[in-house]
C-alpha cells in the first residue's frame, strides 16, 4: 500500500500546485498551500512504515508550522483587506511600477 | 497492517484515496471560498483515515483535531469576518493563459513522478523491502510518537514553542487596527 500512498500524495500535491497557480483569491491560495502540506505529510506517514517512526514525529512538526503559517498568513490577509477592501490578487499590486 | 493486506483493507484504502482526490478536485474548482474550505475539510478527514490505515493512529487523531478542527475553522472564521462567503460575479479563477500554464506545470509534476517510478536508484537509496515499523500495535498509539519526540527530538520540540510564540505575537500585531494601542 506504500506505493499507492506515495502516488496519492503526488496527485494531491499537484492538485494543490495547480490550485495555487489558477486561483486569485488569497484565502483559497492559502488553503491550496495547506493541501500541499497535507500531501507531504502523507508521504512522511507512508515512509515511516519503512524507515521507523521518525516520519510521524516530523508530521507533528509540519502541523505546527502549518498552524503558525495559517495564523500569520491570515493576519496578513486581514491587514491587506483593511488596506484595499479586497483579497483578490488582481487588486494587490502595491509593488507594481 | 499485516504482511499481505486483505481485500477489506485494500478496498477501503482505495476508497479513501479516491475520495481524497475527488474532494481535492472539487476543492480547487469551487468558486465560493466557503464550499472550497468544506471540501478541503473532507480531504483532511479522508487523509486522517489513510493515516490510521497506515498505522499512524495518533497522527490521524491530531489530523482531525488540528487541521480539520482548528486550522480550517480559522480559515472559515476569516472568510466570514471579511464577508467573502459569496462567490464573486467575476470568478477568481485565472484566464486562459494562467490555466494553460498551471495545467502544463501540473502535467510536468505528474510526469516527474512517472519518471521517478521507473528510475533505478543506487542500492543505498533503495527503500528496505520489509517494514521496520509495524504500526501502533507494538507500543501503543501515542507512546510510539511521544518517545522519539521527547527524547531524540526534544530540542526541536522546545524550539517549536518559540515558533508558536512568534506566530501568536505576529498575528496579534498584524491583525491589530491602526491607532488602537
Amino acid at each position: 500500500m506504500i506505493p499507492e500512498a506515495l502516488a496519492l500524495s503526488a496527485v494531491l500535491f499537484t492538485i494543490g500546485t495547480v490550485g495555487v497557480l489558477t486561483r486569485r483569491n488569497a484565502i483559497v491560495i492559502f488553503m491550496c498551500v495547506e493541501l500541499m502540506l497535507n500531501a507531504v505529510n502523507l508521504t512522511f506517514v507512508a515512509l515511516s512504515r519503512l524507515y521507523g517512526v521518525t516520519g510521524q514525529v516530523f508530521v507533528v512538526f509540519v502541523m505546527t508550522v502549518a498552524a503558525a503559517e495559517a495564523a500569520v498568513g491570515l493576519a496578513i490577509i486581514i491587514a491587506i483587506f483593511r488596506h484595499g477592501q479586497s483579497v483578490n490578487l488582481k487588486n494587490i499590486n502595491l509593488l507594481k511600477g | 497492517m499485516p504482511a499481505a493486506p486483505g481485500l477489506f483493507y485494500q478496498v477501503h484504502f482505495y476508497l479513501f484515496g479516491l475520495l481524497a482526490i475527488a474532494s481535492a478536485l472539487a476543492f480547487v474548482t469551487r468558486k465560493s471560498p466557503i464550499s472550497a474550505a468544506l471540501w478541503l475539510v473532507s480531504v483532511m478527514f479522508n487523509l486522517a483515515a489513510l493515516y490510521v490505515m497506515l498505522g499512524a493512529h495518533f497522527i490521524g487523531a491530531i489530523q482531525v483535531l488540528v487541521y480539520a478542527g482548528a486550522i480550517m475553522v480559522v480559515f472559515l472564521f476569516v472568510v466570514m469576518l471579511l464577508n467573502l462567503g459569496h462567490a464573486d460575479e467575476l470568478s477568481d479563477i485565472r484566464g486562459k493563459w494562467g490555466r494553460l500554464a498551471a495545467g502544463g506545470i501540473g502535467i510536468a509534476l505528474l510526469a516527474q513522478v512517472m519518471v521517478l517510478a521507473r528510475t533505478r536508484f543506487m542500492p543505498s537509496l533503495q527503500p528496505p523491502t520489509n517494514p521496520v515499523f509495524g504500526g501502533a500495535l507494538d507500543l501503543g498509539a501515542v507512546n510510539n510518537v511521544a518517545k522519539p519526540l521527547f527524547t531524540e527530538h526534544l530540542l526541536a520540540f522546545e524550539l517549536t514553542s518559540i515558533l508558536l510564540l512568534a506566530a501568536i505575537v505576529g498575528a496579534v500585531v498584524l491583525g491589530r487596527r491602526k491607532g488602537v494601542a
